[in-house]
């Protein structure tokens, strides 16, 4: 049984300049990558499979599957895209993990790219964090001068590079083959499926695209064993992830532990929710996933629990909302967002977020009727899997939960004429009078 | 202050680091996101200069540069304040206090939503998560985060902008520029990345948590395998957390079987 906390990929985060080379060398850094690159590439891929690790980027699909997809016998150049745009509401992992220790990122690149045979790798990371980008530049130039990247790595006969390429403010470039559209210089919309990125991907060619946290977990898979990596977590979901706990909490922040911790759990070791208060609803893996409530707090966060609570564990976003908090105006806000970032490129999310906006702010307003509710419902139901890609299903999720665990709150605003909330009683700053 | 120009065409220099940057791909137009943001460095915005030097360069229509320039929310074409100031309302952040935050600044500022005051200093606009959740509500000046905002503390970090007070990143720089920070996002790096802490204090917490009590991931020796990861495309996507992956992969080992039912 592991701890309850396994700090791995955020173990070094307090340590002076823990960004540098230097520094991420002295902790036994790239020595996982000598290793690796004493294994044949297919060996690599059948550790990180028997490792269990699935996809940090929320879906969950197998990694080292994934990887197996990659059709060696394709004449065309091999890519690896590394996934940094993180945008989903609520996710804060992958960007303190890129400014605090972009070394582990930059090996796990160098160890995957190996595996698939890529001599090219990107990593693709969201344009409004500057300081981020700053840091993973210069982790990649400090890999390139030390012989790490570049021609005849470690005197392998192995060439890598990579290239660091900020985007320009997207959410909809965090699903992947948007983020390949952005990536070839297009506007970011999803491409159809079939052809998969792992047989037509960037430039049309095989192409592994991945979660920061996936590859970041790469190098201590090598280094440790799949054997090690697997002793954490659950049967079906192994391993280690970043839980990242954000709201009315008393200390929000970064918690590493083993897949199936509970949120009572993590609550317990943030100090509890915020004083005074109590839990009222909450994310588990940022906004597309259907909110969850109190009577949930001992599901263990794995992909299989999750799902049988109705949600999915997605990113390990727990966003923690206390009584205070108006249900109503929190999903219409998230599909604000949802309407604002929504493509274009298909009807059932380009006009259904539009349409759902509109029922959303007149409910919260208190001048709509009982029936939208209803009509939100059916609204949701044509949205859903009729969606050209998953921003489409993702904006439903909120609806749906609310209205099945909050419905009464919903006619609330109606009989109030209103939302019956204030909402300076749910900030930061409300002991010291809401600040105004 | 930063001089903007808006009118004239692009110096040679830019033009070379344009195709500079064209040139780091294997395809050049993988360098268009960049390029615009290098056009944004040096003439404040989008400017129609900048969308027929991409095209020319990349040998793609102006169209298809606009149609680019337009997706993208980082893109400007009217022009931005030496501070791009952004204050996140999506639902955490609004609900922690980011939506009395933007009131105040548009009060205090008299400006709207991606609108830049008078003397040119400030753009304010509102944005979404900028994934920094745990230190809600958040702000960012020029891409950079300000953490744990208040109402108060907001209203002083844009007079101290306006007024060229030296500010700090609570968690990264000294702020630089918005010009000067999309030269950055071109991918030509400054010499701030050494600046700041490697981590802020939220996301040291766990870290700190698990040091006082002492635990640790397994060590390389105690660790015994238990349970059983998926060994087939389909028992993987049907282990997968959404049924969008499930569907695909089985259409992907689908089209792997008809392939290879063609190549036998």
């Amino acid at each position: 049984m592991a701890d309850t906390l396994t700090p791995v990929l955020t173990a070094d985060w307090a340590e002076k300049q823990s960004w540098k080379l230097a520094t991420y060398e002295r902790a036994g850094g790239y020595r996982a990558l000598d290793k690796a690159l004493s294994m044949a590439p297919d060996d690599i891929i059948a550790a990180v499979k028997d490792s269990g690790l699935r996809g940090r980027g929320g879906a969950g699909f197998p990694t080292g599957m994934k990887w197996g997809f990659i059709p060696q016998d394709n004449p065309n150049p091999k890519y690896l895209v590394v996934n940094a745009d993180e945008s989903e509401p609520g996710t804060c992992k992958d960007i303190p993990l890129m400014m605090a220790s972009p070394h582990t990122l930059v090996e796990g690149v160098i160890i995957s790219s190996f595996a698939i045979r890529a001599n090219q790798a990107f990593i693709y990371i969201r344009g409004e964090v500057v300081h981020v980008i700053r840091r993973v530049q210069a982790a990649v130039a400090e890999a390139y001068a030390a012989g790490h990247l570049g021609r005849d790595i470690h005197g392998s006969g192995y060439d890598l590079e990579v290239i660091v390429h900020a985007g320009a403010g997207a959410y909809i470039c965090g699903e992947e083959t948007a983020l390949l559209e952005g990536l070839e210089g297009r506007r970011g919309q999803p491409r159809l499926r079939p052809p998969f990125p792992a047989v037509a991907g960037l430039y049309a060619s095989p192409t592994v695209i991945n979660n920061v946290e996936s590859i970041a977990s790469v190098p201590s898979i090598i280094g440790n064993g799949a054997e090690w990596f697997a002793s954490m977590g659950t049967e079906k979901s192994k391993g280690f992830g970043i839980f990242s706990l954000s709201g009315h909490v008393a200390n929000p922040g970064q918690y590493e532990a083993p897949l199936g911790t509970t949120l009572r759990t993590l609550i317990d070791l943030a100090g509890g929710v915020r004083n005074g208060h109590e839990l009222k609803f909450w994310t588990p893996g940022g906004s597309s996933t259907p909110i969850l409530t109190a009577e949930h707090l001992d599901v263990p966060l794995d992909f299989e629990a999750v799902g049988a609570a109705g949600s999915m564990l997605g990113t390990r976003a727990l966003q923690i909302f206390d009584e205070t908090t108006c249900v109503v105006r929190a999903v219409l806000r998230w599909t604000e967002f949802y309407k604002h970032e929504s493509c274009g490129k298909c009807t059932p999310c380009r006009e259904g977020t539009y349409w759902l906006v509109q029922v959303l702010t007149k409910l919260e307003n208190g001048t709509g009727a009982e029936g939208d509710l209803e009509v939100l419902l059916d609204q949701c139901d044509n949205i859903l899997g009729r969606a050209f890609c998953a921003l489409g299903d993702g904006a439903t999720g909120p609806i749906t939960s609310s209205i099945a665990y909050f419905r009464e709150e919903y006619l609330e605003h109606l009989s109030n004429h209103g939302c019956p909330f204030d909402p300076a009683a749910s900030t930061l700053f409300a002991a010291e009078g809401a600040g105004r | 202050m930063t001089e903007v120009s808006t009118d004239g065409g692009l110096s040679e220099a830019t033009l070379a680091e344009l195709r500079q940057i064209a040139a780091r791909y294997p395809q050049p137009r993988s360098g268009l996101l960049p390029m615009l943001h290098l056009v944004q460095a040096t003439q404040g915005r989008v400017t129609s200069e900048g969308i027929e030097a991409c095209a020319e360069i990349l040998d793609i229509s102006t169209a298809d540069v606009s149609g680019v320039a337009t997706f993208y929310t980082m893109y400007k074409r009217r022009p931005v304040g030496d501070y791009h100031v952004g204050v996140c309302t999506n639902t955490l952040c609004a609900v922690m206090g980011g939506d009395a935050i933007f009131e105040r600044l548009k009060e205090h500022l008299d400006v709207g939503n991606d609108e830049t005051t008078d003397d040119g200093r400030i753009t304010l606009e509102h944005i979404e998560c900028n994934a920094a959740c745990d230190y809600a509500p958040v702000m960012m000046v020029n891409w950079e985060f300000m953490d744990n905002m208040t109402p108060e503390s907001a209203r002083q970090l844009v007079d101290d902008l306006r007024e060229g007070t030296e500010v700090r990143s609570t968690r990264g720089p000294r702020i630089a520029t918005w010009r000067e920070v999309e030269r950055v996002l071109a991918g030509f790096p400054d010499d701030r990345v050494d600046e700041g802490p490697a981590a802020g204090p939220a996301s040291l917490v766990g870290l700190e948590v698990a040091r006082r009590r002492g635990w640790t991931a397994p060590s390389t020796e105690t660790a015994g395998a238990v349970g059983s990861p998926a060994d087939s495309a389909t028992e993987a996507a049907e282990q997968a957390d959404t049924s969008r992956a499930e569907s695909e992969t089985k259409q992907e080992s689908d089209t792997e079987q008809q392939k290879g039912g063609q190549d036998d």
